[in-house]
């Protein structure tokens, strides 16, 4: 069967590309190896974060978060949207001037954060340890339950005309065709590669590694704090190269349950969970909130975040095979930055105005390394 | 050794035979529903052995499950029903 | 944080954990005996600590008065913090368990089937009312209608009558030819026959109908009346109480979370109860569903083996032998019939902790895929009611564990800043 694009894999990536390519009116299929927004999607936080340690991540960001707003009102209730803001908290005085200057770099791309003082962070989260030095707060900021986007995103699509083949693997990319493992073959003109962590399989030499990531979620229980709170300290976790890191990050779901994060390890092959830095979360997690201490666990889990050399995404036309596509490496932001990279591919895809300069993100800036790795 | 245990359920003295579950002391006490389901519906022990969980109350203030705890002088418990 | 050490940590006292715990130190090893029950007895001997009837009960449960054995109870096994380092939840906090070798003797639970009205409070597992029963839950004078299937219904109308309820009628799935098939298939087993025939005796006047199951349990605050379904007949039946469970499910939980390889639902090991995984033994209802007399064996064979007492006396051996036949002809005759597939209707509740709607689950492709789109399993009891059901009525593969294993308190999960206690032998 013949199709215009062939998308492979139905994590929150290739959900959004396959709904924005189908109401566009382009013959779509999306292929899915298991269950929709099974894999990183799954295991993810659902934080829809501003990011601004790099022009090119606050760029992509902040417009994503605007099309989630946009969304929001379209979206069913289990997708859990809901606008909690983030509260990113400073400990000291180097990281309330670290705070200022976020809040700068924010406005400059459009997003109002509002600086707080010791006494205002505490009245505005009552439950946070009485030492801190203070915070900002980004009041657009959002959280949602990305599997079941990812699931709707692609019935989205179907409803426009895509078809969606869940439970088969792609095993090869070929000229324009897919092999699937059951041996069949998918003929189009554009392949778009959106498999998450498993790229490489596919694109040898792609440049992304898996960075395991732990996180634990509380019982049902009053609501104890309102914002998804993050320590500033988070950005230094989330780009440096340590092995092993782990930042406080706590979300209230809209059940009433806290999910508590986050680790980041790289080169942690099994997917069990590791009890050490389950405690080494659970320890961080309550020096900021110290009453999380008589809370109920629930379950605790890992996902594997798909990451690149300079923790930008790769969007954007694979170098080393005419009408292959890259949409992956979005590191701990892919749900943020689903729909915004789907516009993005969409319109390199269709020769459209571009939302935003997409050399940052173009998959050739490591071709060199690619190729020596391939030949 | 069969004396009687004196406890509080919901704020109300409930006195009970020594030696039942907590979960049966809270039957003896009349109460047929000990936990609100998210629908609003009631609930009670059911499984009787710590899987279900639809046995839980708050017993001195944590939360624990009926059927597998022991009644003792003095025990605060406290329904979600 | 609490902290003890022991030789052998033994994770459950029903009877497959204590004759495991009591033959360990027999065979000179050091052992504790840990369960999330007030006392030691697990389901079958529950109640019968300090006042056993039953013959084996006394046995064994003298014996394990009567041993060194260390014991800890009400406390769950929720986690390991590393290999060998087992962490509890207790209602005095967590403790934690350093171990050279573990023996995970879990037992099972009940499969519970949805139907409409099967949340309302009066409608327990079987084998559920039973143990509650035993603990003091007044059943006297309450009309109860038993269902389900398997022998454990026998054994939960005896135990309610002896409460002073009035059984109305205990309705076996199974048609009779099946069952006049496991009563022969007994013959070997002369014990079982033995415990069979006393229990209908004790069941003298009790309605005993095959081929008939619960379609629905009826009320609004609580149960009041249950249809009952007969081959083409519907009765209502007003009662009180309905006890139905549909047989019984091993507690793999632990020893998955270990990395032990499972078949058919239960635990592999070899002749001396031993897991695939180094060091980890299992025994009784854990390694399949096979009553009292394999759970008693496999931990005595389980016991001496992880003591080092490697081989096991013919007796033992024979034991181990009939209990296992005695486990397969109970799997051969009381399979679940396809009708119990259609009991629940769109809106039966099927996940109970997170309410998920039967239609919205059976719309799914996996119990993954229902646990991601639906929230089918994510609540308190992390799927060990539903994912039975599921496996059942979808043919799902349940959900490999993740810890905790049931919901714990945050403090379990840090790491101890006090002092290790002494060895658990010297504090008990
Ligand atoms: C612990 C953790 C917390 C996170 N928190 C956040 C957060 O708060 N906010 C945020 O924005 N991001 C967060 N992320 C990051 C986010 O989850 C990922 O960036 C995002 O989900 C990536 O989406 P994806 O579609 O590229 O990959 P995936 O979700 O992994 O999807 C890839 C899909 O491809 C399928 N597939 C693979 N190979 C094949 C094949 N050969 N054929 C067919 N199908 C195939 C897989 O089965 C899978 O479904 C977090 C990640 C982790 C691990
Ligand atoms: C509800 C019920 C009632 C039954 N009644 C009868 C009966 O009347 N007659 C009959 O012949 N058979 C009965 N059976 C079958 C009976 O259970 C078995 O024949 C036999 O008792 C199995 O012994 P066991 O030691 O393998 O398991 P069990 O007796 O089930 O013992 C397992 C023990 O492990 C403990 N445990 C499990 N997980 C943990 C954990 N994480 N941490 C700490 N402790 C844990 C449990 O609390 C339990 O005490 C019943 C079964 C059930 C489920
Ligand atoms: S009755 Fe099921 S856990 Fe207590």
């Amino acid at each position: 069967m013949n199709q215009d694009v062939v998308i492979v894999g139905g994590g929150i990536v290739g959900c959004a590309i396959a709904d924005r390519l189908a109401r566009a009116g382009v013959a779509v299929c999306l292929v899915e190896r298991d269950v929709l927004g099974g894999a990183a999607t799954a295991a993810s936080m659902g934080h829809l974060v501003v990011l601004d340690d790099d022009p090119a991540e606050l760029t992509l960001s902040s417009y994503s978060c605007a099309l989630w707003r946009e969304l929001a009102p379209l979206l069913p209730d289990n997708a859990d949207y809901r606008t909690t803001g983030t509260l990113w908290i400073a400990r000291d005085a180097a990281e309330m001037a670290e705070a200022e200057r976020k809040r700068t770099r924010l406005a400059a791309a459009g997003v109002n954060g509002e600086l707080l003082t010791a006494q205002q962070l505490a009245a505005c989260e009552p439950a946070l340890a009485p030492n801190l030095a203070g915070g900002l707060r980004v009041a657009a900021d959002a959280v949602v339950y990305p599997p079941v986007v990812a699931a709707w995103l692609a019935r989205r699509a179907v409803a426009a005309g895509a078809r969606l083949r869940c439970g088969v693997a792609v095993s090869a990319i070929g000229d324009g065709e897919v092999v699937l493992d059951d041996g069949s073959r998918l003929r189009a003109r554009h392949i778009v590669v959106a498999n998450g962590c498993s790229v490489p399989e596919l694109l040898s030499g792609a440049p992304v590694r898996r960075r395991k990531g732990h996180l634990l979620i509380t019982t049902r229980l009053q609501p104890q704090v309102r914002h998804q709170l993050v320590e500033l300290g988070y950005v230094q976790s989330a780009h440096g190269e340590a092995s092993e890191s782990v930042a406080f990050n706590v979300q209230p779901r809209p059940t009433g349950q806290l999910l508590l994060g986050s680790t980041r390890e790289f080169d942690a092959p099994a997917g069990s969970v590791t009890p050490r830095l389950i405690a080494r979360l659970v320890e961080r997690a309550v020096e900021f909130l110290p009453g999380l201490a008589g809370r109920t666990a629930l379950r605790a889990w890992t996902g594997f975040r798909p990451t690149t050399p300079d923790h930008r995404p790769l969007i954007g036309p694979w170098p080393l095979r005419a009408g292959v596509w890259l949409a992956g490496g979005h590191e701990g932001l892919g749900v943020t930055t689903a729909l915004g990279t789907a516009e993005l591919l969409a319109a390199q895809l269709l020769d459209l105005p571009l939302p935003f300069d997409a050399a940052p993100y173009a998959p050739g800036r490591f071709t060199s390394a690619v190729a020596s790795h391939v030949h | 050794m069969s004396t009687d245990v004196r406890l509080r359920v919901d704020g109300v003295e409930v006195v009970v035979p020594a030696g039942c579950s907590v979960a049966a002391a809270l039957r003896l006490a009349g109460h047929v529903s000990t936990r609100r389901a998210l629908d609003g519906g009631g609930r009670g022990a059911c499984c009787g052995m710590g899987v279900c969980f639809e046995c839980r109350v708050r017993i001195n203030g944590v939360e624990r499950l009926g059927c597998l705890a022991r009644v003792a002088d003095g025990m605060e418990i406290v329904c979600d029903a | 944080m609490r902290e003890l050490s022991t030789e052998i940590l033994v994770v459950g006292a029903g009877p497959a954990g204590i004759a495991a715990a009591v033959s360990a130190e027999r065979a000179g090893a050091r052992a504790l005996l840990v369960d999330m029950q007030a006392e030691p007895g697990g389901q079958i001997w529950r109640g019968q600590w300090n006042n056993a009837t039953d013959r084996a009960a006394r046995r064994w449960l003298t014996a394990l008065r009567g041993s060194p054995v260390a014991t800890r109870y009400g406390l769950r096994l929720v986690d390991f913090a590393a290999p060998g380092l087992a962490v509890f939840d207790g209602a005095d906090g967590p403790l934690r368990v350093r171990c050279e070798r573990l023996i995970v003797a879990a037992g099972a639970r009940e499969r519970l089937l949805p139907f409409p009205g099967w949340t309302l409070p009066g409608v327990f597992g079987a084998g559920g009312l039973q143990v509650l029963v035993k603990n003091g839950w007044p059943v006297a004078g309450q009309r109860i209608v038993v269902a389900g299937s398997g022998p454990l219904l026998l054994a939960a109308a005896a135990t309610l009558r002896k409460a002073g309820a009035q059984v109305l009628c205990i309705a076996e799935q199974t048609g009779a030819a099946d069952l006049a098939r496991f009563a022969a298939g007994l013959a070997p087993h002369p014990g079982k026959w033995l415990q069979a025939a006393a229990l209908r005796g004790r069941l003298a006047g009790v309605a005993y109908r095959c081929n008939a199951w619960v379609e629905r349990a009826e009320g609004t605050e609580r149960l009041e009346s249950v249809r009952l379904r007969a081959g083409r007949s519907v009765e209502r039946i007003a009662c009180d109480a309905l006890a139905v469970g549909f047989g019984l499910v091993p507690n793999t939980e632990i020893a998955q979370l270990l990395g032990c390889e499972l078949r058919d639902g239960a635990v592999v090991v070899d002749v001396h109860q031993h897991s695939s995984v180094a060091g980890i033994y299992c025994a009784g209802e854990i390694c399949g569903i096979g009553g009292v007399d394999q759970a008693l064996a496999q931990g005595e064979v389980a016991g001496r083996a992880a003591a080092g007492s490697g081989e096991r006396p013919r007796a033992l051996r024979r034991d181990c032998a009939r209990s296992a036949r005695f486990a397969q002809t109970l799997r051969r005759h009381f399979a679940l019939r396809d009708e119990l597939r259609e009991l629940a209707t769109a809106d039966t509740v099927l996940c109970r902790c997170e309410n998920v709607r039967y239609a919205d689950a059976a719309a799914c492709r996996s119990q993954r895929d229902a646990r991601l789109q639906t929230r089918l399993g994510m609540g308190h009891c992390q799927a060990r009611i539903c994912g039975a059901a599921g496996e059942f009525l979808f043919g799902w593969t349940a959900a490999t564990p993740r810890p905790p294993l049931a919901p714990a308190p945050l403090t379990c999960f840090t790491e101890p800043t006090s002092d290790p206690e002494p060895p658990a032998q010297e504090s008990a």
